[in-house]
């Protein structure tokens, strides 16, 4: 898959899409991948299968509170520092990056952190989405090792941890990152390019830059909800596809709790019904109900977007007042599994109901 | 009895209202220095009307100005950009994304510096006054008149961008100085745009807003006058001249609200067509429909509250030229000097105002000038003005249900054929002054904003409170107890302070007394 700098505009709208409402404004990191490039030009990206079985992988990401990434992201030199301390810590040359999630802030991170190290980045990631916690991925699900994982802020302050489990690490990185102000750079799941095959989701990068596409597309035929859905429905992953509401959002509630940007958005039907949904968050979307009703749980997806324009609208960027369509999008299968569910399902949340796919919803 | 003044690009339009009662109006050429076609235009309105002009309780005035200025990047001042925020924010630069016009403009003076909060309000780095004086003396040696002032997370605390400009202020005397968090919310790259984009319009600014208050004491009006912002409240003088941006998106709310009272309609598009574009819109409930996505003002991205609007090159002044490939009309557009170049005025250049005069449909200038038109090209040119708000109509259209159309501005004059997807075209009465119609039922507003704490008081309690205390002020203001509905509640929890602290703001607007009144 090759990339240009206008690509970067479909990914970062794709990846605000597979954000479910959280992940970081890509806003953001569409600047700091462009700044990069600009600087140290577009890195290659290859797909899983071109990665050698024994080659040496990482993640590089950010970690901490979207509503606090807008005021304050990655400088650069902290993005250098954790890869270069994992080489160090490891005592292995790094041969590949490897994106965690392509939800949000973390789609282009990656490709910042490739651009500046001159590294290859791989098309895939370890959720096609976007999740609020590290052990919350395929690739802890499948076994690999969190840690060691390296943590620095942009005072360029960083530590290495070693936990016994990815819950662990983080518990621990997410008490750290508050301290160093809910902004963090960590690389981390470090790993073979067997392990890569074998417990990543390939092809994010390409189905976050089509929805980005589709989107575009929409616009311009004038029908871009429906367009995105279509769209939706033919991938291998998301093709469980429903709105679930159109409606005006008439309560918020946002707040920077325990390193997470927590709250409910409640919205309301402009066709006078009197119908409501209510949508929790924690960085994402967790639950959408309508009437008490569910509609759609953790780990399927729960997206707004703008009623008329499919622009997705992240929690940060909610407003009272604002016309939205709440897709429910199936999750890919490797999150649906019982074993996926105990790390990513509901209970994870500390949610009381049970998954239920949202096509059975 | 009211005046609402519309000071556009191309016209400057004037509105004497009673209630809801248009009692005159009148449309003038902008003039080079402002204040005289106001001037020209509120006294014709008077003179037509017999009004006396202590009968004036208020003039309410919109202007597109400083957007066109900054679009079409006319005096604009080199600024100096600070920002207080080492070592976080360096991955993204001031100015990243700008287009190279904007920059070879307002020029490369940045500097960044040691300071800023957390988000929690805790410290990021102490101010380094040092650097904030150093930074100073290199805007003054550049000979810089305006800074632009941009801390992180100046939203939760304002405390350090105020030190950074009192040592500036002390270093280079006479300077205009913008402060990101009275003017954007948080997020850092939108806020520092519209920031630079504030200080940039300085000159201007104090410039335009005294040939107002020039133009009405040579009125001798002494009625308080107002500016409309961009969500269709008013604002004082003062505050227009420290911050224009917060009237950048006033031209296209005046238009849509204008269009919506003078058509009736609740549920429709607007086309505001004018001298060099056309604006189109949508009105949701009576209200402009808002944009989602980010803003972008003469290719800068902001984070202001705007109505949702499609700008087309098509206007009353737009350049009417034969290509191989059919007639073409626009982007470019002789713009208000439509009476020296275009045909109809003896001028040289064919423009879309003379194609509709020629087809017979609008009657303005000498029509005897454009005698030797080709049938053909006229009617080529009717078909292809049709289409491009044809085509602008359905990229703005909610469904694929037909819904009336409103035109409003100068330009509206060329559309005489229905347009397909739309259930009726409307030309209201007084569509040529919409904007300044909608000046003048802009609406008062109240504010509350303050620290609250949610384990004191509870949220719905505190809200309903604020809320009471923001509609009084806009009673107390002018308002209409009764039309007044709320704009904006925003919320900024401060985990640093004590426990369940918010900075709770809640915005309120309602229509003037005396609007509202006569209504009834």
């Amino acid at each position: 898959m090759k990339l240009s700098t206008e690509d970067l505009l479909d990914v970062g709208c794709g990846a605000a899409f597979l954000g479910t409402g959280g992940g970081g404004d890509p806003y953001i990191g569409r600047m700091l991948a462009t700044s990069a490039i600009n600087a140290f030009g577009m890195p290659e990206i290859i797909e899983p299968e071109d990665l050698d079985d024994d080659a040496f992988v990482c993640t590089v990401a950010m970690l901490g509170a979207p509503t606090v990434l807008i005021e304050k992201a990655a400088c650069g030199d902290d993005v250098d520092l954790v890869i270069s301390r994992m080489e160090k810590y490891t005592g292995r040359k790094i041969d590949a990056i490897l994106p965690v999630e392509i939800g949000g802030v973390n789609s282009m991170l990656p490709i910042m952190a490739a651009a500046r190290s001159g590294l290859p980045l791989v098309n895939a990631d370890g959720m096609g989405r976007a999740f609020p916690e590290i052990q919350m991925v395929s690739f802890n699900i499948h076994g690999v090792s969190c840690t060691p994982a390296v943590i620095a802020d942009d005072h360029l302050n960083s530590f290495v941890i070693e936990t016994a489990t990815a819950k662990r690490a983080e518990d621990l990185v997410r008490v750290a990152s508050i301290e160093m102000g809910c902004s963090v750079i960590m690389s981390s799941y470090a790993m073979s390019g067997a392990e890569v095959k074998r417990t990543a989701v390939p092809g994010t990068m390409t189905l976050a830059l089509e929805i980005g596409r589709a989107i575009a597309r929409g616009r311009s035929s004038g029908t871009p909800v429906e367009e995105l859905v279509n769209y939706l429905r033919s991938t291998e992953y998301y093709n469980q596809c429903k709105v679930l509401f159109e409606g005006k959002v008439s309560d918020l509630r946002r707040e920077t709790r325990q390193g997470f940007a927590i709250g409910y958005c409640q919205l309301t039907a402009m066709d006078g019904s009197g119908r409501e949904m209510e949508v929790t968050f924690r960085n994402e979307h967790l639950v959408a109900k309508e009437g008490g009703q569910l509609r759609a749980i953790v780990p399927d997806l729960i997206c707004m977007v703008d009623n008329e324009t499919a622009e997705p609208v992240p929690v940060e960027a909610l407003k009272y007042g604002q016309r939205l369509t709440i897709l429910g999008v199936s999750a890919p299968p490797i999150l649906r599994s019982e074993k996926a569910l105990a790390v990513v399902g509901p209970a994870s949340f500390g949610l009381d109901e049970t998954f239920v796919p949202v096509e059975q919803l | 009895m009211r005046i609402g003044v519309d000071v556009g690009g191309t016209n400057t339009d004037a509105v004497l209202m009673d209630g809801e009662r248009v009692l005159a109006w009148c449309k003038s050429p902008t003039t080079l220095n402002v204040s005289d076609g106001i001037v020209g235009a509120i006294r014709h309105v008077l003179d037509q009307s017999g009004v006396a002009v202590s009968n004036i309780q208020c003039v309410m005035i919109g202007t597109t100005h400083f957007t066109n200025a900054f679009v079409e990047r006319n005096h604009l001042l080199d600024v100096g950009i600070l920002r207080v925020a080492l070592p976080a924010s360096r991955g993204i630069p001031p100015l990243t994304d700008w287009p190279e016009s904007l920059l070879s403009e307002i020029g490369d003076h940045r500097h960044l510096v040691r300071g800023g909060y957390q988000f929690d309000g805790r410290l990021n780095s102490a101010l380094d006054e040092q650097a904030v004086a150093q930074a100073a003396r290199d805007f003054k040696a550049k000979g810089l008149q305006t800074v632009a002032i941009t801390s992180v997370f100046s939203p939760v605390n304002g405390d350090m961008e105020q030190r950074a400009a009192e040592i500036v202020a002390e270093e280079m005397g006479d300077v205009a100085i913008t402060l990101s968090h009275t003017i954007g919310r948080v997020g850092l790259p939108e806020r520092e745009n519209a920031t630079v984009m504030n200080a940039s319009l300085a000159a201007l600014s104090s410039r335009v807003v005294n040939s107002f208050r020039s133009a009405l004491q040579q009125l001798d009006i002494t009625a308080p006058f107002f500016i409309s912002q961009n969500d269709g409240t008013l604002m004082s003088a003062e505050v227009v001249e420290k911050y224009p941006v917060l009237t950048f998106a006033s031209g296209p709310t005046n238009s849509m609200r204008g269009a919506a009272y003078l058509s009736g309609q609740k549920n429709a598009l607007v086309g505001d067509i004018g001298g060099t574009t056309t604006d189109i819109g949508v009105l949701n409930s009576g209200f402009p429909r808002e944009s989602s996505v980010a803003v972008d003002i003469g290719g800068v991205r902001t984070n202001f509250r705007m109505p949702d609007v499609l700008a087309l090159g098509l206007g009353g002044g737009s350049l009417v030229v034969e290509t191989e490939d059919g007639v073409r009309i626009g982007p470019r557009s002789v713009g208000y000097r439509l009476t020296d170049k275009a045909r109809i005025f003896g001028g040289d250049t064919l423009t879309a105002s003379d194609i509709a005069v020629a087809a017979g449909y609008a009657d303005f200038g000498n029509r005897e000038l454009i005698n030797d038109l080709p049938a053909e090209l006229v009617s080529a040119a009717v078909d292809e003005i049709h289409r491009l708000v044809a085509d602008g109509v359905d990229r703005m259209k909610v469904s694929a249900e037909p819904i009336p159309l409103i035109l409003v501005g100068g330009g509206s004059v060329l559309i005489n054929r229905d347009i397909p997807g739309v259930s009726e075209v409307i030309i209201p009465e007084f569509a040529g002054v919409a904007n300044a119609i909608g000046a003048s039922i802009a609406q008062v507003s109240g504010e509350y904003d303050n620290m609250v704490s949610y384990e004191e008081v509870a949220r719905e309690d505190a809200i309903a409170q604020a809320r009471e205390e923001a509609e009084a002020r806009a009673v107390q203001a002018g308002a209409e107890a009764g039309s007044i509905e709320v704009l904006d509640i925003e919320e900024t929890p401060l985990s640093y302070g004590p426990a369940g602290a918010v900075r709770l703001r809640v915005k309120v607007a309602g229509a003037l007394q005396q609007v509202a009144a006569s209504g009834s």
